[in-house]
């Protein structure tokens, strides 16, 4: 259980980090192309740490098969092994789509990462205490960029609120307990992610409100049959993981 | 406001101090919105490996810079000074601790 | 009193930094708005052919470190932009002049990368020429430029050492990817030759270059010590360059190589290789798909400005 919720949170850094990554030479001015690219370090340098962990504790698990390893984890597991919310799989769209995908997420790491500094896992507390810093950037950045675009102009508001309508569909889920975070909140070494919604709407409604567009509503039924975290994913990621793959796959057993 | 200056960011000179205990000096520029994001961007351009502990950014446009056409009447009427300097007053050499 | 000529031609003799105010010759500053302005667009133009493996990249440590890099040669475009707008040039109209396809970029990024062995290929050769060219533009005549330059060395110097050790990875690997390590050695020797630039005696700009300390080196000087080097270099990792008359000259005391292929230089340069039209193509829509964002930004900027001074 405790390896399932650590590979959850990797698979989440990872699959973001991954997304934002595609924007590397492609972002809407040189600054900012450097600005998002530091962020995808950031998650992926979470993701590695975290699969590292979870790799560790599953050969303690079981000495007698084959060590794993991060590259394991990352690039030798099927779609419906990977546990990261659908919310972070989506394609990138535009500038706006990617922001706010990047606000609500990091405003949810924050608070997950903020109790998981109290791990009863130490490693694990050492990896959020590592890792809040960035994402307590990652929030500031991202918020800013809200701000920019919602109370930009005419063309950057709108865009803005097509992103909303897209991607609210998907937030529920963040807050959606799995057995698995429900096992790990129990045994004191993870968090309920349940636990955390109020604070997340307060925080998102008040940046949002600040860009001067419409709030978040807590739609108490995820609108949502999917569930990214079971292994219920969209499409878009098996196509990331085929361009993600794709050398490990082609070339078995290889060191790269 | 015309369509070519409406999306230029304007230039900004970025200053860093690299650590405790040292100015603040001058790193290079880039195009920024607002203060606010060019010291985000200053940061992820110039401390990408750890160069830094402080920043700061100021417009371009408030640089105001000494011209190198009066750079004799500006610099060279300090050389003749030499009284600014402790080797110009002369000392016997048992006197000590000064 | 000696005229701005003078004292601007002494400088150069005595090894006197040239900075944005001084008086300096119009070709001068025209030389190195080109000269620095297509050194930036080559670093943003690289960016592309070894983006498109970072979603591929075989290990989460490759993955990373290809970030990086690309990240680097972004922030080394913006250096060398910023350098470049010293010269009272923006950096809008520098970068119109690379989407109109007026200003030209390094030829090299209009070849296709067809497998990860590429990127390893790109690092050592490509960034190694690169760096074989910019240690001696540290001591270039214009401050600013001399001072990007100092900058990017230091950081570049990681490059080089993951693209050679990407390819030593594969050349101690399987078959494949032995395969694949000398399939890319033979795609990109010559290209990564061919980046020095013409040979001395069809360059025109680059004696003017020299002669005000630009540069320090001719373009066939920099490409013989570069192919010294990598004959050596080749060894460690037990492949071959793909030339068949590169050999050793005791009497030179250098590598004697092959005939570099020039009409195929020129061809990319003019616009004909590989790869020119997508990776313009990538560079506009990036510019174009921007624009939205750069206008949202400067508009936000803008009211909360007026809204301060109001208060």
């Amino acid at each position: 259980m405790l390896s399932a919720y650590l590979i959850q949170l990797a698979d989440n850094a990872l699959i973001l980090g991954h997304r934002n990554s595609e924007w590397t030479g492609h972002g809407p001015v040189l600054e900012q192309d450097i600005a998002l690219s530091n962020i995808a370090l950031d998650l992926i340098g979470q993701s590695r740490n975290l699969y590292q962990l979870a790799a560790s504790r599953m050969n303690t698990l079981s000495p007698e098969k084959e060590p794993v390893t991060e590259d394991d984890l990352a690039y030798l597991r099927e779609a419906p092994d990977f546990k990261n919310v659908v919310l972070l799989e989506q394609p990138n769209g535009d500038w706006a789509k990617t922001i706010l995908r990047q606000f609500y997420f990091s405003r949810f790491q924050l608070l997950q990462f903020r109790d998981l500094l109290n791990s009863k896992d130490a490693d694990l507390a050492a990896i959020a205490e590592k890792s809040i810093k960035e994402i307590r950037y990652h929030v500031k950045w991202s918020s800013e960029w809200v701000c920019r675009l919602g109370d930009g102009t005419t063309e950057s508001h709108t865009r803005m609120l097509n992103a909303l309508e897209e991607l609210n569909p998907l937030v529920a889920e963040l807050f959606t307990t799995t057995d698995y975070e429900l096992a790990a909140a129990t045994g004191g070494w993870g968090t309920d992610p349940a636990s955390l919604q109020p604070d997340w709407l307060q925080a998102v409604n008040a940046t949002l409100q600040t860009a001067t567009l419409p709030l978040y509503r807590d739609e108490k039924k995820p609108a949502l049959l999917l569930s990214g975290k079971n292994g219920f994913h969209s499409e878009h990621l098996g196509f990331i993981l085929a361009e993600m793959q794709f050398l490990q796959r082609a070339y078995p057993g290889c060191d790269w | 406001m015309e369509k070519i200056s409406s999306e230029n960011w304007p230039l900004w000179e970025v200053f860093i101090r690299t650590r405790q205990g040292l100015d603040h000096k001058h790193a290079g520029s880039l195009h920024a919105a607002d203060a606010q994001m060019a010291l985000e961007n200053a940061r992820d351009v110039y401390t990408r490996r750890n160069e830094g502990i402080s920043i700061w950014v100021v417009e371009s446009k408030y640089i105001h810079a000494s011209s190198p056409e009066e750079a004799a009447s500006f610099f060279d009427p300090a050389n003749d000074k030499v009284y600014r300097y402790p080797t110009f007053y002369q000392l016997p050499d048992e006197l000590k601790n000064i | 009193m000696p005229s701005h000529e003078q004292i601007f031609e002494d400088k150069i003799e005595r090894e006197v930094r040239i900075e944005p105010k001084d008086w300096m010759p119009e070709d001068y500053r025209k030389l190195l708005i080109r000269q620095m302005s297509q050194h930036a667009h080559s670093e943003i133009v690289g960016m592309l052919p070894e983006g498109n493996w970072i979603t591929r990249a075989p290990s989460l440590r490759r993955k990373a470190t290809l970030i990086a890099k690309v990240q680097d040669e972004a922030g080394h475009g913006l250096y060398l932009y910023s350098a470049t707008e010293t010269l009272g040039i923006t950096r809008e109209e520098t970068i119109d002049q690379l989407l109109s396809g007026k200003a030209k970029y390094s030829s090299i990024f209009n070849y296709p990368t067809l497998t990860w062995a590429d990127i390893g290929a790109i690092g050592w050769l490509v960034d190694g020429a690169a760096i074989m060219n910019q240690v001696p533009l540290c001591r270039a005549s214009f401050g600013p430029y001399a001072r990007a330059m100092i900058r990017i060395c230091k950081e570049e110097s990681f490059h080089q050492r993951q693209g050679f050790e990407i390819l030593l990875t594969l050349s101690r690997g399987s078959e494949a990817q032995k395969h694949m390590c000398q399939d890319a050695i033979d795609r990109w020797w010559w290209p990564a030759v061919m980046m020095f630039g013409p040979a001395d005696e069809s360059s025109p700009h680059s004696q003017k270059s020299m002669q005000w300390k630009i540069k320090r080196f001719s373009n066939d000087e920099l490409r013989q010590k570069f192919i010294d080097v990598c004959a050596e270099q080749v060894k460690v990792l037990g492949m071959k360059l793909p030339d068949s008359k590169l050999q050793w000259n005791e009497e030179t005391q250098h590598y004697d190589f092959g005939e570099i292929n020039w009409e195929e230089f020129w061809n990319v340069v003019n616009g004909n290789g590989p790869c020119n039209k997508e990776r313009l193509a990538a560079r506009k829509k990036a510019h174009e798909d921007g624009a939205w964002v750069r206008e949202a930004a400067a508009a936000y900027a803008a009211k909360k400005n007026h809204s301060s001074e109001i208060r």
